[in-house]
């Protein structure tokens, strides 16, 4: 009779969750699709006639060329950079207003004030402040310097409006995990002989390890997909493109669709290498 | 080993509770002390007061003679266990019980060797590769027993170590404790609600009433000479019967009927204390006695518990107290009474063995 019941009430939640699964595969499922199929073919709309089924040529082109490499380490490099200073400063403003018992409500407001602000608004900002002759911080540096406009200084540039954007996102998240450790523990650590360096590195990270992996899975794969800051501060001059940079470029700027499909399926396949990498080699070591 | 005094020893919370007020007292070496009041009377205060977890708003803390008032916890060398335990989730047994001895940087062999000598001593020899997740209360908290013990402390705090336990375990793990500390020696102290759990653990006893030290004793001298109303009504179970009572020239008027007594230089009201295992069924020679309808009867095996429910009106205004509506008395019999529900009994008890109260400032007079 349970039995009976327990596959009744099955067949009803498979009835109740087909809506959700079906416009999730009619959103998603059928534009990776999509841009799967076009990848596989030559579809430059600039000779509309000249459209076929190639294979993997598309692929061959891609990864045979500097230009996708060059910006797939930008990427990288800024994604490593941006992610591990984030994870720093996240870390320690996250412990500042966990402590900070005055006026906590104010405090994290004020922190968040920056995941607020919409990135091209902010990106605008970073450019201006740093275009010679009228930015604030531009004119910090000697007469004559265009940060924006070599590869390096662009590049770091890219990744403070990036650290500075996405550091309370962080703390939110870290904070949460910080809520998870117990102030007994704490107490407890202190009496076995814990200084406050040995707490924080042999009790609150180890107890934080999953709110951390899920920082870092999120930040690290949103960071990853980098656009709208490149995009305003320098659009890829200098060979500052990230991946979806010059994927953009080419599918929009290029009009080649296999080109700019392909470069997109790249992309979702790094964009799975990461967090199957976060999963199954940090995951699984995960207490608990 | 250790000697621990606290002098004149005061909490205060930013928030301007004082949580306890002006404690003295000097815990001796290898001595078992027990602090025991009801919840929010200062007892978790205090214990976190000499851990060094809590600040000292005023007064002394010294440990073998030395002022210790600004330092760490981990510079006191003293031990905690807590009422959650506390283990750490992400070590096995044996990382949590070697936690304070890696931090003490010592040899790898050594630790070893501590960690597995307390852990027979405790008989978790076959648990030490477990995650304290997949530990039953009793063995929690026999895992924190010994993160206590491994590093020879010079003392050990204990806030409320078998709250979380069940009563059987719990009278089990008692004994254990006590057999523990005797062999150990350490100085401990140790914080509890449950008077039960004080008066057989301790040499003394620290009584306190909303931050404020009430008796100090062994536990046979707070029963025999309890200082005040509220020592009387805490310590004892069933607690002490408190009977307001008028002072005449033959005695205490009350409603058990008049308890003969001297009543020379007694203020004309009092408090009358007598213990419910002072009565006995049985005639006492010159002993007073009542006779009154047994309301409940409850059968205990060891013991028989007797309910008798008076009509208050007599007493009047003086009627019902903090300590007891006045209106109901208990009393302790052998198990062979002949007393039964809803029948008349009468009961007798030694006039001497009743303590008397002043009802204004709770003082024992007769102690
Ligand atoms: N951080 C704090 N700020 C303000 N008041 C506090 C704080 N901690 C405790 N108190 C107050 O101090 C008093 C004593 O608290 P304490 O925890 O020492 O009680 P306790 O005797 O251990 O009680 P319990 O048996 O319930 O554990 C209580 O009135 C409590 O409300
Ligand atoms: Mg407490």
């Amino acid at each position: 009779m349970t039995a009976e019941r327990d596959l009744g009430e099955r067949r009803l939640a498979l009835w109740l969750c087909a809506p959700a699964t079906l416009i999730m595969i009619a959103v998603t499922g059928w534009p990776i699709l999509y841009s799967f199929l076009l990848s596989l073919r030559r579809a430059d709309l600039r000779f509309p006639a000249d459209q076929e089924w190639i294979g993997l040529a598309n692929y061959a082109t891609v990864l045979g060329n500097p230009y996708w490499w060059t910006a797939f380490g930008v990427t990288a490099l800024v994604t490593v950079v941006s992610v591990a200073i984030e994870l720093v400063l996240g870390m320690l403003v996250a412990l500042v207003t966990f402590r900070t018992i005055v006026g906590r409500g104010v405090v994290r407001t004020v922190v968040l004030v920056p995941y607020g602000i919409v990135t091209v608004a902010a990106a605008y900002g970073w450019k201006y402040a740093w275009t010679p002759g009228t930015g604030w911080l531009a004119g910090l540096l000697p007469a004559g310097s265009a940060p924006l406009t070599e590869q390096a200084p662009a590049i770091a540039i890219i990744i403070l409006a990036e650290v500075w954007k996405t550091t309370p996102f962080m703390a939110l998240l870290l904070m949460t995990g910080l809520a998870l450790v117990p102030e007994e523990l704490l107490r407890a650590a202190s009496m076995d002989g814990a200084n406050r360096w040995q707490r924080f590195t042999k009790i609150v990270l180890p107890l934080m390890k999953p709110a951390i992996l899920v920082a870092l899975l999120f930040r690290t794969l949103d960071a990853f997909r980098i656009f709208d800051n490149i995009y305003v501060l320098t659009n890829g001059a200098q060979h500052t493109s990230s991946v979806s940079i010059i994927a953009y470029h080419n599918l929009i700027g290029g009009l080649n669709l296999g080109i700019g499909s392909t470069m997109s399926v790249l992309i979702l396949i790094s964009v799975a290498v990461i967090a199957f990498v976060f999963i199954r080699v940090f995951g699984a070591a995960a207490p608990g | 080993m250790a000697e621990i005094v606290l002098d004149g020893v005061s909490k205060r919370y930013p928030d301007g509770t004082t949580a306890v007020h002006d404690i003295n007292l000097t815990i001796a070496d290898r001595e078992f002390v027990i602090l025991v009041g009801p919840s929010g009377c200062g007892k978790s205060t205090t214990l976190n007061m000499i851990a060094g977890l809590e600040e000292i708003s005023s007064g002394e803390l010294r440990i073998d003679g030395e002022r210790v008032n600004e330092r760490a916890p981990r510079d006191r060398d003293i031990a905690m266990v807590f009422q959650s335990y506390a283990l750490y989730p992400h070590m096995t047994v044996r990382e949590n019980m070697a936690f304070p001895l890696t931090l003490a940087k010592l040899p790898k062999p050594e630790v070893a060797a501590k960690v597995g000598h307390a852990a027979q001593l405790l008989d978790l020899t076959a648990l030490l590769d477990r995650k304290p997740a997949n530990l039953s209360g009793g063995q929690r908290q026999r895992v924190a027993m010994g993160r206590a013990i491994v590093r020879d402390p010079k003392a050990f705090l204990m806030d409320e170590p078998l709250s979380n336990l069940d009563a059987k375990l719990r009278v089990q793990m008692r004994t254990s404790i006590a057999r523990l500390q005797k062999r150990l020696g350490t100085t401990t102290v140790y914080v509890t609600h449950d008077q039960t759990e004080a008066m057989t653990l301790g040499d003394r006893i620290v009584i306190m009433y909303s931050g404020v030290v009430q008796q100090v004793g062994p536990p046979e001298e707070l029963y025999d000479r309890p200082a005040n109303l509220f020592v009387a009504g805490f310590i004892g179970s069933p607690s002490m019967n408190l009977l307001p009572a008028q002072v005449r020239d033959d005695g205490l008027h009350t409603i058990i009927g008049v308890i003969p007594h001297r009543s020379r230089g007694l203020p004309p009201e009092v408090v009358a204390g007598i213990r419910p295992e002072a009565f006995q069924d049985t005639r006492i020679r010159g002993g007073a006695s009542f006779t009154d309808t047994v309301d409940i009867l409850e059968s205990m095996g060891a013991e028989k518990i007797a309910y008798f429910t008076f009509e208050t009106g007599e007493t009047g205004e003086s009627g019902g107290t903090a300590f007891g509506d006045g209106a109901q008395v208990v009393a302790r019999l052998d198990p062979k009474s002949r007393a039964r529900e809803g029948e008349p009994a009468t009961l007798w008890y030694d006039p001497a063995a009743v303590h008397i109260f002043d009802p204004d400032s709770g003082v024992n007079l007769t102690a």
